[in-house]
């Protein structure tokens, strides 16, 4: 059983009298453990896409089952409940709460999952060091650089162990060593079975992907998949950060 | 979420911006401050025109005799003898809701010791005075009926008298004169302070009744020069009293309904009741002025909530990604609300009591902090934090992730 099942599903909003078709009938799969990249200009419908897919938002038609649960006419609630336990979220502004600490932002989805304190600060002290910031616990977020920022953004989204994590233009704030660098986090998340859709407009970075999506007005228009570049060599084959930017890198 | 959680996170967000908490809760503490020194005024002022009526009594009535007329003028009360030594028996006897009574004959006298002399006013009585009075001897005793029976040439002194003749010694068993004849000094009466007119209630002396008619002032022996002291069986039954003794003495006087009475009463418990409950108008009135500024604090509350939601959409909206569920959300910014108002309402708390203590040592008065008024405007404030954070929170609760991650 694939874990996102999209049969035909629409989304419009409606703009005063105008109605936007942002989704028109998009019918698609994704099977657990791939590593999915979802391309496409702005007002392809791509947003729109993760904002369902997340349960961020309903769809207007159609059907969208996760995990085989028929999560399209879930309310509120249960959408929370259902985002906490088994999706992730990592964004490009990262997103973190702004002076709390690295752990404390991790913490937080077990928060509103209802573990116990000792039992959320092992799991999150865990994660972030599988993201490896172990050394920066106790750093607020307003003390990291933009790489860390983004690696705490992946930690909290993996810390509840969700079986889906998806990542609006994780990139899209990063120079191109740490861009490498998170996508050598994904890959790892891939290969550990995580399964991980993410929405991007560059190319290179939907490179790493098993699988590319492109979007367009609203309607899936190729889906490939592909030899996914190997994160970690371009990493090896990058000069140290205090060398010059790395053009040749991606 | 576990509440405790919830009130670290709140506790936290209010710390980050600590200026603008204070201000936001000024105005819960300037309320329930004001409450609570408002009625802490009220209350002590209460209290000491209570005390003060207390101390000439408990459940006291005062009969006094009618007045004079000859041609035309007419004298106050008190200025004819009316009452007779058998109205006061058959107060006794008659009246089911007089528990005692007792007369005071009254006149001003010189009091000598061996070395010094003193101007008071000396009062014939008998015991029931003292209990209607609630008065008891500091030192020595008081009267007893024995003293009244036999005429005996005693005195009790007030403790005015005892500074003015002895100073600091021991006056019992001492020989005092009064209008040249010797008494002796049985009893010092314990101190009773000032009547609410501001009259010095232990400047006074004490003989029996009986001997007071014959030493001290002549005259007719079957009316009572003086005035009738009531003690009623319960505070609530002075009324029944003053209406039994009215109706008694009009009975014993042949007055007819047309008649005016030829005698006076004075209900105390009733004069004290009527000023009580002046002090406790007042009360209420400052308390709801003070209430007032309760609710412009909750609206400040309200004003900081909302500008607070809108500064912290993002961060919602974040929340809501990984999971928060709007009651998550909702009891989150209330919570926030309630911890402002509360600690506001705790610092008012503070405030209220030592305003209060200021202001009483300043003008001299009692100040009573009620308990339940502490407890009543912390719970209130409370209440406003709730409902003011009510709607700023609802509208955090019910944002639109997706608009709420996008928000700049």
């Amino acid at each position: 059983m694939a874990l996102i099942e999209l049969d035909k599903v629409s989304k419009v909003y409606r703009m005063g009298d105008v109605e936007v078709h942002a989704l028109r009938e998009v019918s698609f799969t994704v099977e657990e453990r791939d590593f999915v990249a979802v391309m496409g200009s702005s007002g392809s419908g791509k947003s729109t896409l993760m904002n369902i897919i997340g349960c961020l938002d309903r769809p207007t038609g159609g059907t969208y089952r996760l995990d085989g649960t028929e999560v399209s006419r879930l309310d509120r609630r249960q959408l929370a409940g259902v985002r906490n336990k088994t999706l992730g979220f990592v964004f490009q502004s990262f997103n973190l709460l702004s002076r709390t600490s690295a752990l404390e932002n991790v913490e937080l989805p077990l928060l509103y999952g209802g573990v116990p304190a000792r039992e959320r600060h092992r799991r999150a002290s865990e994660a972030l060091g599988r993201v490896g910031l172990a050394d920066r616990v106790h750093h607020r977020s307003n003390e990291m650089s933009g790489g860390q920022q983004q690696r705490v953004a992946v930690a909290r989204a993996l810390v509840t162990r969700p079986r889906l994590i998806l990542a609006d233009e994780p990139t899209g704030n990063l120079d191109s060593r740490t861009t490498v660098e998170i996508m050598v986090l994904f890959q790892e998340l891939a290969t550990a079975g995580i399964t991980i859709l993410l929405v991007t407009h560059e190319p290179d970075v939907a490179a790493y992907a098993s699988r590319v999506v492109v979007m367009r007005d609203g309607r899936v228009r190729t889906d490939e998949r592909q030899l996914a570049r190997r994160a970690i060599d371009d990493l090896a084959a990058t000069a140290s950060p205090d060398d010059e930017p790395q053009e040749a890198s991606v | 979420m576990i509440p405790f959680e919830t009130f670290r996170v709140a506790l936290r967000a209010l710390l980050r911006n600590k200026m603008r908490s204070f201000l936001t809760v000024l105005g819960i503490i300037i309320g329930v401050g004001a409450v609570i020194a408002m009625v802490a005024i009220g209350e002590g002022a209460k209290a000491q025109v209570e005390a003060s009526f207390a101390s000439m009594g408990s459940n006291l009535l005062i009969v006094l005799p009618g007045s004079t007329q000859s041609s035309g003028t007419r004298g106050g009360f008190g200025t004819m003898p009316t009452l007779t030594w058998d109205d006061l028996a058959a107060i006794r006897r008659e009246a089911p809701a007089v528990r005692y009574a007792a007369v005071q004959l009254r006149s001003n006298a010189q009091i000598m010791s061996d070395d010094q002399n003193w101007a008071t006013s000396v009062s014939g009585t008998s015991p029931e005075y003292f209990l209607i009075r609630s008065w008891k001897a500091a030192r020595g005793r008081s009267l007893l009926d024995s003293d009244v029976d036999a005429s005996a040439k005693v005195v009790v002194l007030g403790q005015t008298v005892v500074d003015k003749l002895y100073g600091a010694l021991d006056p019992v068993g001492q020989t005092v004169r009064i209008k040249n004849i010797p008494f002796e000094v049985v009893g010092v009466m314990e101190k009773k302070g000032q009547s609410p007119m501001g009259q010095d209630y232990d400047d006074c002396a004490f003989v029996p009744q009986t001997t007071f008619q014959t030493k001290i002032q002549g005259g007719l022996q079957k009316f009572i020069s003086g005035t009738i002291f009531i003690g009623a069986t319960s505070t609530d039954s002075t009324a029944r009293a003053e209406t039994q003794v009215t109706d008694l003495l009009r009975d014993r006087h042949h007055l007819d309904s047309a008649a005016e009475d030829d005698f006076s009463i004075r209900n105390l418990t009733e004069m004290a009741n009527a000023q009580a409950d002046g002090m406790r108008t007042l009360t209420t009135l400052l308390a709801s002025i003070a209430g007032v500024s309760l609710l412009v604090g909750g609206i400040g509350i309200m004003n900081i909530m909302l500008v607070s939601v809108t500064e912290r959409t993002r961060e919602i909206g974040v929340r809501m990604a990984v999971g928060a569920t709007p009651l998550n959300i909702l009891l989150q910014f209330l919570v926030e609300a309630l911890t402002l108002a509360v600690a506001g309402g705790l610092v008012g708390v503070a405030l209220g009591i030592f305003t209060a203590g200021r202001l009483a040592a300043k003008f001299g008065w009692p100040t009573l902090v009620r308990p339940d008024i502490v407890v009543i405007s912390v719970c209130f404030s409370g209440l406003v934090g709730v409902v003011f954070g009510l709607y700023p929170a609802r509208k955090a609760s019910q944002l639109d992730p997706i608009d709420a991650l996008r928000y700049e």
